[in-house]
């Protein structure tokens, strides 16, 4: 079946059957990686995107779910690491493994995108469903309050303005 | 019988090579000094060498582009198998190790670049194919650094003298006045400088120089040692351009879901495909054949659906008929069962791996004694990234490229598999999502091989959560009994330790059931103690499922019954761990296993160079005690704190563990303070995120961690149903302190985590006075 999607900005179609889950319509089809699976039952959160600009788990899915909802990946964060989440993670030195960042800052962002000042319960809650098996945890919660500073900022808040059209 | 590296395998009773084989199998051999000492031989190799190298172009033949591999840079000089300089003076550093997330692809090109004195900036690293000239590539044991620094400082210091050298004689000056700094050559006298592309090809014709002709830099002169730098590929990590083993794509590609025997050792009895192979996109279903005993890395076998996406994959196996020809000597495999008769095993006596004095007479006229039976489950790794490798078989050769922490190993599980040589097979490393000793096992590997020549295509085998976490090689579940002897002031006199587990050994010799070497080295006979009887005894246990080593591998156990039985000692003698545990180490010395009737395993190392130090082991637990306010905590029933100490891969290790006990039982973890003395370090931030990752792995195995199985079959299947820890369960802060050491440099992966269920079980005792001596904690209620 044919669907219509919107990725990171831009149009295309997809011929995939409808119960496919987004994650593998992303990776195999699309070529966009950076998305990773990590459980296929939303128990990792490794797979987070934004969908509609909330973050949800692509494994559960079902591109058939996705309508016109526009989807932003980790690869629609920024290209080039500027988005407050990816460069704050990069200050905190975050990733050790790095495979379940994607998902870990795709959530961040959706936190910060609702609650641009987040305490650490806040942060707890928020991240809470996103595995690190590296146990990066103490220095998301640090990295996703750097990002909140940032995000406070002039340049980083347009940018992030920018971002949610 | 064939084992994977293609020799015959040594019957069971062959103890010696078994050991020796377990022991390269874990990268611990006594040789991996040697190794490190032959590996700057290299330097300047015959160009025939080159053929199988990273780099594309030889030495001394420029403009030739003798491709190879997986090859992308033309290199015109490569003083070592780590390092190149293409044309423009770009430096190309080889990481030869695998990167799961300890930095070593990171840190071992950055002593390189540090010590030939070039801009890290303009270093580009590239990933090392499986090939022995490298020397090890297995990359566990906590011992990238620690085996290969003194080669990278060769490889730098080499190629810097050689490039003074070419300057000087260009510029008719003395080398000893030409210096290179940052990538740029100078002469101050003349006020001459160049950048290295000027003088590569000079350089590379020029003799290489002995060991002793070379100057090392002094750690004062070190840009980036010793100071915190990104890990290379971070920002890829950052934009999700970072490629795993699950992001690999070949044209045409196939991709591949097994259906594996349930039951260890099994075989097919009957297989329906129809309905698989009317789901659309799947295209063939193939049948592997059973893995041979011993299973070393091989296939589990199965049937595996073939199909155009690994969606398409996953729903056709679903839709498979398999009926199984259980083994019926796994098959009855209950974890219940299987507990009691761990617990048999260590109340007889077992093979004896360490006496000292006379433990019976001594214990049966101690003025006090204390028994005590400890237990941990078997767990899974569940890295985040499963089991994943794309295979291309074409004409008699394999190519893959695979998350391996051990290319060397896929070159030989495959070639095994296949009937060819390792020199057939092009084992390509790609990042790993997690490995944990998981990935050092190839055998998914080897199913992508055979699925590639059975189908003519290239094929990505994808394990999902369900296969990694069922089908693992998984960390031994193991049964400790212990009995102190004490006299009337409480002192430990005479100690018995036994210990009864699964052994890895059993994936290298069939139906193993006692520990190799390295097994028994990981603290059953290498504890400190200042203890006149001693005895510790390796009790018989026999698999029922692939066994393999986990971060930390048999210390997780064992430091376990041993540290908490020292907890259970000091509060029955109404003393605390940190006092008593220094009283039971002794002074200050370097304990001399062999007066016990031991070799010491201590990783493959030589005591004379990684001593078994009291005086270490002191001074991390006394600063740990101390900064973690330990000896004047204010234990309550809601809030305590207990501490640890422990001695592994050559690493001396404290953590203090606070823990939050709600009214309604639930734990949290506010604190942890962990002091660590690695001998000297690299890159000191991914040592510090190492012990944190340690303390909140530690966290999780013994809060939740368990594997079981019923009739053969694992329960658990996915994080449902085999939890880990999750940033409100991990640790809330973590303090490292890195000890400022001159000692060689020592392991960092792995020893975080062995202290961290003791110490957490001594606070629970702390605040609730429950004993907890079987894990999981989860299992106890706390209030």
């Amino acid at each position: 079946m044919a669907f219509k999607l919107n990725v990171n900005g831009h149009s295309t179609t997809v011929d995939a059957p409808p119960d496919m889950p987004l994650l593998w319509v992303l990776r195999d089809i699309l070529n966009l990686a950076g998305t990773k699976y990590g459980c296929g039952i939303g128990q990792c959160g490794a797979c987070t995107v934004h969908l509609g600009g909330q973050a949800v788990r692509s494994c559960l899915t079902p591109v058939s779910a996705v309508g016109n909802q526009p989807i932003t990946t980790v690869e629609g964060l920024s290209a080039e690491g500027t988005h407050a989440v990816q460069v704050a993670w990069q200050d905190i030195d975050v990733p050790q493994c790095g495979y379940c960042q994607a998902g870990q800052m795709m959530s961040a962002a959706a936190l910060l995108s609702k609650n641009p000042k987040p305490t650490d319960k806040d942060i707890d809650t928020a991240m809470n469903g996103n595995l690190c098996r590296c146990g990066t945890y103490i220095r998301i919660r640090q990295a996703v309050h750097k990002a909140a500073g940032l995000l406070t900022s002039a340049p980083a808040k347009s940018m992030m303005a920018e971002r949610q059209q | 019988m064939k084992n994977a590296y293609g020799t015959s395998f040594p019957a069971p009773e062959n103890r010696s090579e078994i050991a020796r084989l377990t022991r390269d199998a874990y990268a611990h051999h006594p040789a991996a000094y040697a190794e490190v000492e032959a590996a700057p031989e290299v330097f300047k190799v015959d160009r025939r060498e080159f053929l199988g190298a990273i780099f594309t172009a030889s030495a001394f033949v420029l403009g030739a582009n003798l491709a190879t591999g997986s090859a992308t840079a033309a290199t015109t000089w490569q003083p070592s198998v780590y390092l190149g300089f293409e044309p423009d003076g770009t430096v190309v550093i080889t990481a030869h190790r695998s990167e799961m997330g300890t930095g070593s692809r990171t840190s071992l090109p950055l002593v390189v670049a540090d010590e030939l004195d070039v801009d890290w900036k303009t270093v580009r690293v590239e990933q090392a194919i499986g090939d022995t000239k490298f020397g090890s590539q297995n990359t566990d044991g906590s011992c990238s650094v620690r085996d290969f620094v003194a080669a990278m400082h060769q490889t730098g210091a080499t190629a810097r003298l050689m490039l003074e050298r070419a300057a000087a004689q260009k510029w008719g000056v003395p080398a000893s006045e030409v210096a290179l700094r940052m990538g740029k050559l100078t002469h101050a006298a003349s006020k001459r400088s160049a950048a290295i592309g000027e003088f590569v090809v000079a350089a590379a014709a020029l003799p290489v120089p002995a060991k002793t002709e070379l100057r090392f830099k002094d750690p004062g002169e070190y840009r980036y040692i010793g100071k915190d730098v990104a890990i290379v590929d971070q920002h890829n990590i950052v934009t999700g351009k970072a490629v795993y083993g699950m992001d690999v794509k070949r044209p045409g590609m196939l991709y591949a879901a097994i259906e594996r025997p349930p039951v260890y050792d099994s075989k097919i009895k009957t297989v329906n495909d129809s309905e698989a192979l009317q789901v659309k996109g799947v295209q063939k279903t193939v049948q592997l054949p059973p893995f041979k005993q011993p299973h070393l890395f091989q296939q589990l076998g199965g049937v595996a659906v073939l199909a155009d996406s690994t969606y398409a994959a996953l729903q056709g196996r679903k839709k498979l008929k398999v009926d199984w020809d259980a083994n019926p000597a796994h098959s009855s495999f209950n974890s219940a069962a299987y507990k009691q008769e761990l617990f048999a095993s260590v109340h007889n006596s077992g093979k004896p791996v360490r006496n000292r004095g006379n433990f019976d007479t001594a214990f049966n006229t101690a003025a006090k004694k204390l028994e005590a039976d400890y237990y941990v489950p078997m767990l899974a790794h569940a890295s985040m990234e499963p089991p994943v490798a794309v295979a291309e078989f074409k004409g008699g050769k394999v190519e893959a490229w695979c998350p391996t922490q051990d290319p060397q190993a896929v070159q030989q599980a495959v070639a095994a598999a296949l009937g060819i040589t390792a020199n057939d097979v092009t084992a390509n490393v790609t990042l790993l999502g997690g490995g944990f000793g998981r990935k050092s096992k190839p055998d998914y590997v080897v199913e992508a091989a055979l699925l590639s020549k059975a189908s003519g295509k290239p094929v990505k085998v994808v394990w999902t959560r369900e296969d990694d976490i069922r089908f693992d090689y998984f960390h031994s579940v193991a049964a400790m009994h212990m009995k102190g002897g004490m006299d009337s002031s409480g002192k430990l006199e005479s100690w018995l330790f036994r210990s009864a587990f699964p052994p890895i050994a059993s994936t290298f010799a069939a139906g193993a059931e006692y520990g190799a070497d390295f097994e028994t080295g990981m603290a059953l006979n290498e504890i400190l103690f200042d203890v006149a009887h001693m005895r510790a005894e390796n009790c018989p246990a026999r698999n029922h499922v692939r066994q393999g080593w986990l971060r930390a591998v048999c210390h997780l156990f064992h430091a376990f019954a041993i540290h908490s039985f020292v907890d259970e000692l000091a509060h029955l003698n109404n003393s605390n761990y940190v006092d008593y545990f220094l009283k039971t180490i002794g002074p200050d010395r370097q304990v001399d296993l062999t007066k016990d009737g031991v070799t010491p395993w201590n990783n493959g190392q030589p005591t004379a160079t990684f001593p078994l130090d009291t005086g270490r082991l002191r001074r991390v637990l006394e600063q740990c005690a101390q900064k973690s306010g330990y000896a004047k905590f204010a234990n309550t029933k809601n809030r305590a704190i207990g501490i640890a100490a422990h001695r592994s891969f050559l690493s001396y290790v404290a953590s203090a563990v606070e823990i939050a006990i709600d009214s309604e039982g639930n734990l949290t973890i506010p604190n942890v303070w962990t002091v660590a003395d690695v001998g000297q370090i690299v890159m000191p931030d991914r040592v510090r995120a190492q012990f944190e990752g340690a303390a909140v792995f530690g966290a999780s195995l013994a809060l939740m961690g368990e594997i079981t199985a019923d009739n053969g079959r694992i329960v658990q299947s996915n994080f449902n149903n085999y939890p880990v820890a999750r940033l409100k369960q991990a640790p809330q802060k973590i303090d490292v302190t890195i000890v400022a050491s001159n000692a060689p440099h020592a392991g960092v992966g792995e020893p975080g985590a062995p202290v961290i269920a003791p110490a957490l079980t001594a606070a629970i005792f702390n605040a609730t006075g429950k004993r907890i001596r079987e894990l999981p904690i989860r299992q106890t209620k706390l209030v």
